[in-house]
């Protein structure tokens, strides 16, 4: 099936040319009663196809039948190790000290270790098999490690950006430069959101211990040059959720709501403003604000939850943690957000790895398996893809007593979505320095990605500048082989 | 069948490669049909190139299926594998070929293949699919016909028909959505927007226009096809056909041999004469005549001029981005002179507050912020910048001028202290101090940052899209990106590191500071040449340096208010910022845990730092501090016995290691008079070993700095080491043990780098040095206090060009690419410097000289969007061949030629346009213009938008009376949410809300940090300003009503305007109410608006009358304290209705 190409520039502008026509039809047949106005002037309403109440993006119909329906991205920032989580190096062990042979390094990039001698440093933890599919995995993650079966590891993931900042938006965006849209941004904008009373892209942060606290920039969730409303919303666990959700010190949500009537009544005094269809979609964005100021405490309450189920993760309440994070993530996806980002910092181990990436393995291990575990549960887990990984991974090279960045080979995971569970794909060489077999690039896993959601990456494109933009530029294949 | 097979092979080998010319060849030589099936290079291959690789290739792979190598045609797609070997009638290949239904057919949406064809494919899979090794195939490209080098404009014969005007229109409709630019959706093969590919041989033969021979041009005859099914555009398409002017319109092009223009932007802009208009008395002025024509050929009338109240408003937000008071409304109102709309536009366009409104579209342009950007994001203050492009509007310097500044304000003959600032410009770009940064790398990020600004400003063009291969649209090579890049080669730019801000001294203060360079210099010199001396690196080679291991801080919290904050990567705890709570005394409270087992001893450090006064690590103004007593408690909160307290200050009579566990915690203490250049310590030691709980032990630090007068560390670090004691430390520096051992090897057994090393420990610590060390110290400390005085700012510094190479795919590892002079893109006018090199300075000269076709053109759309809400290309930030045609060409044209022609008086410009009768129209809509042109692309009325963030904001304030209305300065930093910094780093930040008035100044002002930009203008599309940003998106959701209702700035507003009608309001509701609406809205409220703000104010009033608590609570938002004479209760009521006023629609939309 052949469809025109997506070449939207201005889809609010369409929308806008479709709302004045509907307002004026609209008008002096009934009037705009509040109600009618809301259900008129709701964009997502207007956006769906008839029938297609749960595809409200612009890619309609789907490209290929979707697997996914959601997105939980547990984006590990730093760069974890592969060597000491998911991908077994006997070889390196048994050059630990020795020169780390020229033919794997010369001529490549290299961040921290530049001019200075490279030695060979073994995996600082050692691995043991998993589950029924026997997956290889670090002793550190004895949790992960019971949901074996459920994950797909790729170990030859390869990305181009070796320091932090640009590293973590090429992950988002597929390019260095700033100012393209978050994977996130893309697919709420292709594909909509099923939440009534949320974004569709959620990002939550937390801070684990014991690491080098790289910062992160707003960037990362930055709509680019879609339109703005496509940005991912911070949830913060401390202060407002969301912010400036809160009213004001010394008013009630009865005066709220009153203000809001208050302000709807005037304008609605004024015709010649209610006919504006700017002016009439800005009133039902102030009733969205009033549901979200409902809705997101509520959201972000757990004590609705059973305890055995708050007990899984290890959450009690939204604290900051990751183990917080994942459970709201969980909340977050029953509500039909579609995109669902959790970074957790600290994953950066230039020096001390040994302990230090153990105590970060500690932080995520259960939270990670029982967000799996939960999700299969309530049958979640089919329809989220889970993607755990960082910006990229380490050096198989020593600096003193951890590992500098790397991006020629490291390792992540994926569950559910329609990806294959307890199997591993692609290979880094013996010293897991460059990776040799199935490469997965950054494209690859977006165009993997997209493909899951039921979109062709190569035709999913935006008007900008001049020319159709992609999320996977012009690169990128989906990984066939780890579909299911 | 061969004959045709042959046009393919032939056009596939003008596209191909060398294995593929061989095959070609072969071919012209008619060789010998293979035995068993037919070959595949020369016949299998050029089907699958022409009609199949396109969309199942290595640029796109519909349905998962690629067909460019053997391995991805063997794979097949999501339907499964392609072909069974030997057995055509199982193979889908050929199913899909032959499928009677065209909607099944492959390759879709085209012609089928020829019978021949499909024979040769079934031959090649009966004889078992062969696919020789190596092959792989790419696109065939139809055949271009090569062109004649063509001056950059054509004159134009009045009486033949023009491309542009006359031709493109009716392509670019009908033919470019299938043949254009599009390479997903093309069709075919055929772009009709290429001359070359228009003119050339597709692979089916066809030429589609043969200059001079319509009859023989394949598009005429597709235009005119018979066959209802074949004519296009096709009915598929949903493209109305041709009507017949059209097509004689193309046919008679054709006829005067298909001259093709470059593309629009590219011509030189001529004064085009407005044309004749029916609507006699409308048009004021040429603008009018052009817009009109439009208007009247659509068959719509232009709408009324809008009412004065609505115009005053809408001038006052173009032109100073603030509402009219409602004084000004009145004077207007009464004013019955016939120019008192002009007088009014004189007024605001020498209002001062003119330069700041057009400095919001500038800076959005040139990326203006106060910070790097990159990763720690660490300030980078702009703000003599930003105010010199609010002076330079203000005052209306020539564009030209303007530009000449901004690029090479450095390099003008006549460059003083406004030319260094203004060129300023070339530092506003993103940059990095991450730690393993590549300096090669980020030189060549900057120089394509360089690139994309300045070509996306006064260009209008997207010259970074050559960064990694020629522009696949416009003529751009990447040759010129680079050769572009090399004009800013000799901009002076650390690739990777913390940017410190040149000092800017003027003519008296230049000597002195140049003395004091000088003294500096011969001073540290001196010191330099000081080199250990064998007793001294004995001394040294003796010293037992106790290991300690620094302690992971996991909480930190201050008594007094004292920010306290962890540093990641060094576990520091920096209490230090600039705006930040500064209590006079305070006692740090740091929780740390660590793996350590039985320490005997911890080390305080307190360590330099540069934001600290005199870099710390003290805050007060001497950079000293005062620990009057350290507490040490462990997990279970029970104090640990200290003893032993040695440190490496004696700072102070009075004050002593000692006294810092002397049990009293408010005297004495250890103590740093002032700053010296070193970080210190102290040492004790604890009476028993501290044992490991488990794991981690975890341990607590409280320091009382009770001393008074900001004697409080600014940075501080704790180490433990489980060395038996006694621990302890020496004054001075402590070497490394490192440098122990070095100082104990011979001299001719050291490296190099041991003996610099030890060399400059020496200089640090050698006692016999100290009267020198001093004397320096002295000169740096003169030096900085001078320089206190000294205006600083980023200015562009002028060195040696680096070299700039073409990097092949952009990558900057590669260094085999070509080296390149600065040069202007090729297709452009050219400049000319002779064997000179090319300098900013040319290029700004170039980019503003009459021949220039583009920036005019760029300017003239981005003043028209001012004044529009949308440019006459919509497509601001792109006039190349990709972008929005114009709607109205020849006005821009004219638009264009008045700019460059009046000497760049941009003033003037903006007079005319809003001095027309087209821009003094109404924004109403009639329903049917609503209908007929939403978009309002005809302007036959004005268009109505809503404000940018900025402006949102400053109306508030100036409705409400809080704005504060002074120009420039340093950023400001309204409230924001708390913990909104959490996650910046090196060093740890927090927001301070900027105390008393800066607190209420103009959103322009604000503090802009590139990775987390002020929420609340970011809710409303404030651009982050790490690229160039020409067109702010304006959405319109949740987060803009949250803000308005919610953000505490919006808050004291509407209770500050509740004051306000209340003091000056009149005595009664409905006064009051008219008094509000005047000020807000410049407009008397309805009688139903009155009704509703009537049962606001009641409701109000009954909850705060039975609240007090709460009306107080609301009414003390913000840092102004609430006027104490007013009733809490009646104020809060009144709150609530400015409240509702400041959150109406109206009041935040320009009409």
């Amino acid at each position: 099936m052949r469809r025109p190409p997506l070449l939207l520039t201005d889809d609010l502008q369409a929308w806008h040319a479709r709302v004045t026509r509907r307002a004026f039809l609209g008008r002096g047949t009934a009037g705009l009663g509040s109600v009618a106005l809301l259900s008129l002037l709701d964009p997502r309403r207007l956006m769906a196809a008839p029938g297609a109440a749960d595809a409200t993006g612009v890619v309609q119909p789907l490209h290929v039948p979707p697997r996914a329906k959601h997105v939980i991205h547990l984006y590990q920032a730093g760069g974890p190790s592969h060597l000491e989580l998911f991908d077994s190096k006997p070889k390196l062990q048994a050059m630990h000290g020795q020169p780390m042979p020229e033919s794997f390094t010369k001529g490549q990039p290299i961040a921290q270790l530049q001019n200075q001698e490279l030695k060979c440093f073994g995996p600082q933890h050692s691995f043991a098999r998993y589950g029924r599919s026997g997956q290889e995995l670090s002793t550190l993650l004895p949790r992960i490690g019971e949901v074996a079966d459920e994950i797909c590891i790729v170990r030859s993931m390869q990305t181009e950006q070796i320091n932090h900042d640009p590293a973590h938006t090429f992950m988002n965006t597929g390019t260095q430069i700033s100012g393209r849209p978050a994977a996130g941004s893309w697919v709420w904008y292709g594909i909509g959101s099923d939440a009534n009373d949320l974004p569709g892209y959620v990002v939550l942060t937390s801070q684990g211990r014991g690491g080098q606290m790289q910062p992160i920039a707003a960037r990362q969730w930055s709509a680019g040059f879609l339109p703005s409303r496509f940005q991912g919303v911070q949830f913060r666990s401390q202060g407002d959720a969301v912010l400036y959700l809160r009213d004001p010190e010394g008013t009630t949500r009865t005066q709220q709501r009153e203000l809001i009537d208050a302000v709807r009544a005037l304008t609605e005094a004024q015709p010649e403003w209610l006919d504006d269809p700017e002016v009439a979609a800005r009133l039902s964005q102030y009733e969205m604000a009033f549901r979200m100021q409902t809705s997101v405490p509520e959201l972000v309450d757990f004590s609705s939850e059973p305890a055995h189920v708050r007990e899984l993760y290890g959450a009690s309440s939204l604290d900051g943690s990751f183990a917080a994070n994942c459970l709201l993530a969980r909340r977050l996806v029953e509500r039909g957000v579609r995109f669902v980002q959790l970074y957790h910092r600290d994953w950066d181990h230039h020096s001390r790895i040994k302990g230090d990436i153990a105590m970060k393995a500690r932080e995520v291990d259960q939270p990670t398996a029982a967000l799996i575990l939960d999700l299969k549960q309530r049958g979640l887990l089919d329809e989220t893809l889970v993607i755990w990984g960082g910006e990229f991974g380490r050096t198989p090279m020593a600096q003193s007593d951890g590992r500098d960045h790397h991006i020629k080979g490291f390792s992540i995971f994926l569950a559910g979505g329609g990806t294959k569970g307890g199997v591993s794909h692609g290979a880094t060489d013996e010293l897991g320095y460059l990776a040799v077999e199935d490469v997965v690039s950054v494209h690859d896993l977006h165009a993997t990605m997209l493909h899951l959601l039921g979109i062709d990456h190569t035709r999913f494109t935006y008007r900008h500048l001049g020319r159709p933009f992609r999320l996977t530029d012009v690169h990128g294949h989906v990984v066939k082989a780890i579909l299911a | 069948m061969s004959l045709r097979l042959g046009v393919d092979g032939a056009a596939w080998l003008l596209a191909g490669t060398a294995t593929l010319a061989l095959g070609a060849t072969a071919f012209a030589r008619v060789s010998p049909t293979p035995a068993v099936g037919p070959d595949f290079v020369r016949e299998v291959q050029p089907i699958l190139a022409a009609a199949c690789v396109r969309c199942h290739g290595k640029g796109e792979s519909k349905a998962l299926l690629r067909v460019d190598t053997a391995a991805y045609f063997r794979e097949g797609g999501e339907s499964g594998a392609l072909v069974v070997p030997g057995d055509p009638a199982q193979s889908l290949l050929l199913a899909r070929v032959t499928n009677p239904d065209p909607k099944q057919r492959m390759p879709y949406e085209s012609e089928p293949l020829a019978p021949a064809q499909i024979e040769t494919l079934r031959r090649w899979i009966a004889a078992g699919a062969p696919w020789p090794e190596g092959v792989t195939i790419a696109v065939a490209e139809p055949r271009a016909a090569t062109l004649p080098q063509r001056p950059a404009a054509l004159k134009r014969d009045p009486g033949r028909l023009g491309y542009n005007r006359d031709v493109r229109p009716i392509l670019a409709e009908s033919c470019f959505p299938c043949h254009g630019p599009d390479g997903v959706a093309r069709k075919a093969g055929l772009r009709l927007d290429r001359e070359e590919i228009a003119k050339g041989t597709l692979a089916s033969g066809t030429v589609p226009i043969v200059a001079g021979a319509p009859d023989k041009s394949g598009v005429m005859a597709r235009i005119l096809h018979p066959d209802e099914a074949r004519r296009m555009p096709l009915a598929k398409s949903g493209r109305a056909r041709l009507r017949p002017d059209q097509a004689a319109t193309l046919r008679r092009w054709i006829e005067e041999g298909a001259d093709w223009e470059p593309h629009w932007a590219y011509l030189p802009p001529t004064r085009p004469e407005p044309p004749a208009t029916r609507g006699a008395g409308w048009a004021q002025s040429p603008i009018d005549a052009f817009v009109l024509a439009g208007i009247e050929a659509a068959g719509l009338r232009p709408s009324p001029e809008a009412p004065r109240a609505t115009l005053l408003r809408r001038l006052s937000f173009d032109l100073t981005g603030l509402p009219p008071s409602a004084a000004e409304q009145g004077a207007f109102e009464r004013d019955t002179r016939p120019d008192a709309y002009e007088r009014q536009v004189d007024r605001l366009l020498a209002s001062p507050h003119f330069g700041e409104r057009m400095a919001l579209f500038w800076l959005d342009l040139v990326r203006y912020s106060d910070s790097v950007g990159y990763h720690s994001d660490n300030s980078r203050p702009m703000w003599r910048y930003r105010d010199w492009v609010v002076q330079a509007f203000a005052r209306n310097i020539r564009f030209d001028r303007f530009t000449a500044e901004q690029i090479a304000g450095d390099l003008l003959p006549d460059a003083g202290y406004e030319q260094k600032i203004a060129s300023g410009y070339n530092r506003l770009l993103q940059t990095t101090e991450e730690g393993g940064a590549q300096p090669k790398e980020y030189r060549a990020i900057y120089l394509a940052d360089r690139v994309r600004n300045a070509s996306s400003v006064w260009l209008g063009a997207t010259l970074g899209c050559a960064q990694c291969h020629d522009h696949k649209f416009d003529p751009y090579l990447q040759r010129d990106f680079y050769a572009f890049a090399a004009f800013f080669a000799d901009v002076k730019e650390e690739p990777v590191g913390r940017r410190k801000p040149d000092p800017l001294p003027d003519a008296a203060q230049k000597p002195e500071l140049d003395a004091l360079d000088a003294t500096l210099k011969q001073q540290s010199e001196a010191l330099d040449a000081r080199n250990p001396t064998p007793e001294w690196e004995r001394a040294v080679a003796a010293r037992r340096i106790p290991r300690f291991t620094t302690l992971e801080p996991v909480l930190a919290s201050s008594a007094n208010g004292t920010r306290v904050m962890i540093q990641g990567n060094d576990f520091s705890i920096i209490a230090s910022t600039s705006h930040g709570p500064k209590p006079p005394l305070d006692s740090y409270t740091v929780r740390f845990k660590t793996e350590l087992d039985g320490i005997t001893a911890l080390r305080l450090e307190a360590l330099t730092f540069e934001e600290l006064p005199r870099g710390g690590p003290g805050r007060d103004p001497m950079g000293g501090f005062v620990v009057s007593e350290i507490e040490v408690k462990d997990a279970s909160g029970r104090p640990l016995a200290l003893k032993n307290a040695t440190a490496s200050t004696s700072d102070g009579e009075g004050f002593s290691a000692a006294q810092a566990i002397d049990g009293r915690s408010r005297e004495g203490g250890w103590a740093l008079a002032a700053a010296d250049g070193e970080s210190h310590r102290l040492v004790v030691e604890l009476e028993a070993p501290l044992a490991r709980e488990g794991e981690t032990t975890t341990l607590t630090l409280v320091v009382h700095q009770n001393a008074g007068a900001l004697r409080t560390l600014g940075r501080l670090r704790l180490a433990g080491t489980t060395e038996p004691l006694p621990v302890s430390t020496t004054q001075g520096p402590e070497p490394s043990s490192e440098l122990v051992t070095t100082a104990g090897l011979d001299p001719a057994a050291r490296t190099k780098e041991q003996q610099t090393a030890l060399a400059k420990f020496y200089r640090r610590e050698a006692p016999e040095l100290q009267a020198e060390r001093l004397a320096l110290r002295t000169t740096e400390l003169a030096r900085q206090a001078f320089l206190e005085a000294v205006p600083k700012a980023y200015v562009t510094t002028a060195q040696d060009p680096d070299s700039v190479r073409v990097l092949p795919r952009g990558n900057w590892l590669d260094d085999s690419g070509e080296e390149v002079a600065p040069g202007t893109p090729q297709f452009l006018p050219a400049l000319s410097t002779g064997p000179r090199r090319a300098t900013r300075l040319d290029l700004a000269r170039w980019l503003t000289a009459p021949e220039n076709p583009l920036t005019a053109r760029v300017l003239a759309n981005r003043l028209w969007k001012l004044c529009f809400g949308q440019g006459l290309s919509r497509s601001v930030e792109d006039l190349g061949a990709q972008g929005e045609w114009p709607t109205h060409p020849e006005l821009l044209d004219w638009l264009a030629v008045e700019l460059s022609a009046s000497g760049w008086d941009v003033k003037r410009l903006l007079r005319t346009i809003v001095t027309s009768a087209t821009y003094r129209q109404s924004s109403v809509p009639s329903p049917t213009l609503a209908l007929q042109d939403p978009a309002n692309r005809l302007y036959a009325r004005q268009t109505r938008f809503r404000l940018d963030a900025e402006l949102v904001r400053d109306n508030a304030l100036a409705v409400s009376g809080l704005l504060q209305p002074g120009l420039g300065g340093p950023s400001v930093a309204p409230y924001q949410p708390a913990g909104y910094w959490a996650y910046l780093n090196f060093p740890p930040r927090e927001w301070d809300a900027s105390p008393g008035e800066d607190q209420y100044r103009r959103g322009l002002y604000t503090w802009w940090q590139r990775s987390f930009p002020q929420p609340s203008l970011v809710a409303f599309d404030a651009p982050s300003r790490e690229e160039c940003t020409g067109e702010r998106v304006r959405s319109n959701v949740p987060q803009q009503a949250l803000v308005l209702l919610n953000d505490p700035s919006y808050v004291e507003a509407a209770r500050v305007f509740a004051e306000r009608i209340l003091r000056e309001g009149g005595p009664s509701v409905a006064s009051r109410l008219r008094f509000a609406y005047a000020r807000a809205l410049s407009r008397r409220p309805s009688a139903a608006e009155e009704r509703v703000l009537l049962e606001l104010l009641r409701r109000g009033r009954v909850a705060f009358a039975r609240d007090p608590k709460a009306a107080r609570r609301l009414v003390a938002a913000g840092q102004l304290r609430a006027a104490k004479d007013l009733p809490a209760a009646e104020l809060a009521a009144w709150t609530q209705v400015a409240r509702a006023i400041l959150n109406l629609p109206e009041l935040i939309t320009r009409s």
